[in-house]
């Protein structure tokens, strides 16, 4: 298989390692954004709602992929604004930190309408009972709503990271050293494009498929308990 | 201290902007064309409970919904070219051309997620409707045509809208071939003049004037061929993440 | 607490445990040097199988850096994005094979030049010598996207198609793809990374060898002169003492440092 690869095969392999981390890394980010995003959208503040609205459709008004070149080229300009103006030393942002960032901050609009719509689909009397009982905010969040938004948050969920994965190959235009852009170098060395870009192609669907199988297992664990109609 | 923004530098880019509009446009009106063209019948045959018919079309929406479109541009562009045979065949003036090639990988991409869009929207047809077009003698021909699909290509529209929106944010990726698109004259004016605010903050605006006037488009036609929906309450994701 | 305030704490935390940052102290001594490098121009700057950084460019930063006493870092940086990621401080200095231009003179200072090379024209063996605007009407020229070539080609070639390639390889393969006619690129890169190689055969130089621009220098931000000054000494004093000759004897066979003898 190495030889069908002229001797490549571990410099792609590393490549994915770099693509995985930054999709999981995103992942988490992009829960995090997604959060605090919805809890924005719900609150009682008008201005928590209005910022979150404009985050979201500043999100979705624009392509990742320029998302992603304004996050890393002015991101990286703002940070050294800021930092030239405190007069700190200099702080560079590695590629990989601003890929993952970016993805995390992109998807975290997507995920944001998804909690929204998951906390929407729990009843109001369970937050309401947690409160009569005299629960502060914070544990009625985390022992009470938290737990019963995952359900109904995963298709959602499971549709933002699948996209999720395919949208890390985009790094690779920013010019980070994922999988993408060693099977470019491999396939620039050895002039067999098909092969690498196969590949990568390969590797993207192995993926995928694990994902699928790993979330519909997820959704059943969430899902226990629940009565499903019979129609 | 010099201007926030350096309206120069936007004036004297802006007609290639405009130029690099059209191509975004151009590229994104063809692929949704074929792509909607070949995913309608793609989709009743996704569908069809014979399996002959209907795994063949699955594994092409497997593939092509599992891999990212850059990977699949990729291939169409630099990998196929990679092989005498197809450099002496009679597809290479088409295959040459990166124009084509993007076209090609496009709408293969579309036609995928279309025609899983179309199939699920088939699948949500009320048993009721197809029972009431069999019981007046429609075959399966007429039964697709004045009952199955004008109502499935109804029901789809959000989330076809959504597909839209999402393959017009994925033409951002031929600036990555030779296709000179909006972000490639945002990148392009970027690395000559050095300020990120005017290439990038031109081209936001460029993408949301489009994004919106898609959005827009589509509420209308929900309006139009929805309508009689719109008294239920649909917890429709407004926007699925739909990046390619 | 409310829940969004409970939320801005969880965010902090976890960002600040996430975002793993690099400090580098600003050092006007310049003991630390971060030098941005491309990858994809061989000979000079190459990326082996085994993922290191190898070529003439790398060969002579790592001897520049030895020579000014000073701990250097590569940053690879792709083409596109080269002078941007300098003014934005991802690196100091750029040491990608960069040619030195008016154009760019006015956004970044350049060192002296390290070497200097023509440009030629490749093409079809059976396609006539004559690399005149006449004689490439209606020709599609393939060039680097964003350097002296490309401005040159457009603008005394208009009556020709220029198919801009992101990466200097990617001219060559264009050009043995059949995707372009005749390609306008660096006469060493030509001739290793194409014209010596299998894919090369059936192709030859066109027409003269084309000097453009004042030889090949190191970029530094307009604030940087006391770091231009040292890449500079370091220069003059590998020249001096014979390292430049040993590095560039490793690659190449001919002169190149463009010095007139």
């Amino acid at each position: 298989m190495n030889d069908l690869l002229h001797g490549y095969g571990p410099v792609v392999a590393g490549g994915v390692g770099v693509t995985l981390r930054i999709a999981v890394g995103s992942l988490a980010m992009a829960c995090v954004f997604g959060l605090i995003g919805a809890l924005a959208r719900l609150s009682a503040s008008r201005i928590a709602r209005v910022l979150a609205q404009v985050y979201t459709t500043v999100v979705r008004g624009l392509p990742e992929l320029v998302l992603m070149l304004a996050v890393f080229y002015g991101g990286q300009y703002l940070v050294n604004l800021a930092t030239q103006a405190a007069g700190w030393p200099d702080l560079d942002i590695p590629p990989a930190t601003a890929g993952t960032l970016t993805i995390g901050f992109i998807f975290g609009a997507y995920l944001a309408e998804t909690f929204r719509g998951a906390f929407l689909a729990i009843p109001r009397g369970q937050a309401e009972a947690a409160r009569a009982f005299g629960y502060p905010p914070a544990r009625i969040l985390l022992h009470v709503t938290l737990p019963q938004m995952v359900r109904h948050a995963i298709p959602g969920f499971a549709n933002t990271w699948l996209v999720m994965v395919k949208a890390t190959a985009l790094v690779s235009l920013i010019g980070l050293d994922d999988m993408i852009h060693r099977a470019s170098l491999a396939a620039a060395s050895t002039r067999e494009p098909f092969t690498f870009y196969l590949l990568t192609a390969v590797i993207y669907l192995a993926i995928t498929s694990v994902s699928i199988v790993a979330l519909r297992a997820l959704e059943t664990r969430f899902s226990l308990g629940v009565r499903r109609l019979d129609f | 201290m010099s201007p926030v923004i350096d309206w120069d530098v936007v004036r004297e880019a802006l007609p290639l902007f405009v130029r690099g509009w059209g191509v975004t446009l151009l590229l994104l009106s063809s692929a949704l064309a074929a792509g909607f063209v070949l995913a309608v019948p793609l989709a009743v045959l996704r569908v069809s409970r014979y399996p002959l018919l209907a795994l063949p079309v699955r594994a092409f929406t497997f593939v092509f919904r599992g891999t990212p479109l850059l990977v699949q541009l990729s291939l169409v562009y630099y990998g196929l070219a990679q092989f005498p045979a197809i450099r002496e065949s009679v597809a290479w003036p088409l295959l040459r051309d990166a124009w084509f090639c993007a076209w090609a990988s496009f709408t293969l991409n579309t036609t995928a997620y279309t025609t899983e869009i179309f199939a699920g929207a088939l699948r949500a047809t009320p048993a009721g409707e197809l029972e009431a077009a069999r019981a007046i003698g429609m075959d399966a021909v007429a039964q697709y045509r004045y009952v199955l699909l004008p109502a499935a290509l109804r029901r789809a529209l959000p989330q076809y809208g959504n597909e839209v929106v999402g393959v017009m944010h994925a033409t951002a990726i031929v600036s990555a071939v030779s296709l000179v698109d909006l972000t490639r004259v945002a990148r392009d004016v970027y690395a000559t003049s050095l300020l990120p605010l005017e290439a990038f903050g031109t081209v936001a605006v460029f993408y949301f004037a489009t994004t919106f006037g898609l959005v827009g488009l589509f509420r209308l036609a929900e309006q139009r061929w929805l309508g009689h929906l719109r008294a239920t309450v649909t917890v429709a994701p407004a926007g699925a993440a739909h990046a390619h | 607490m409310s829940f969004v305030s409970l939320a801005h704490k969880l965010l902090s935390v976890v960002v600040m445990a996430c975002v793993p940052v690099v400090v580098t102290a600003q050092a006007p001594d310049w003991k630390k040097v971060r030098i941005g490098v491309e990858g994809s121009y061989p000979p000079f700057s190459m990326i082996a199988a085994d993922g290191a950084l190898t070529g003439f460019d790398i060969d002579i930063a790592r001897a520049l850096c030895a020579a000014m006493k000073s701990d250097c870092v590569f940053v690879q940086q792709e083409w596109d994005g080269m002078m941007p990621a300098l003014k934005v401080r991802k690196f100091d200095a750029i040491v990608a094979s960069m040619t030195i231009t008016d154009e760019r003179r006015k956004v970044v200072e350049f060192t002296d030049p390290y070497y200097d090379i023509p440009s030629r024209w490749v093409g079809p063996a059976a396609m006539k010598n004559d690399a005149d605007p006449a004689a490439l009407k209606g020709k599609r020229i393939v060039v680097l996207r964003n350097s002296p070539r490309a401005k040159y080609v457009l603008e005394r070639y208009k009556d020709s198609e220029v198919l801009q390639a992101a990466k200097e390889p990617d001219v060559y393969m264009e050009l043995a793809a059949g995707r372009g006619d005749i390609a306008f690129g660096s006469s060493v890169v030509s001739a290793d990374a194409f014209l010596k190689r299998p894919e090369g055969k059936g192709y030859r130089q066109i027409g003269p060898l084309v000097k453009l621009g004042d030889g090949v220098g190191i970029a530094v931000r307009k604030d940087d002169g006391a770091l231009r000054d040292r890449f500079n000494a370091a220069l003059k004093a590998i020249k001096a003492d014979g390292t430049y000759r040993k590095v560039a004897a490793r690659y190449f066979d001919f002169d190149v440092s463009g010095d007139v003898k």
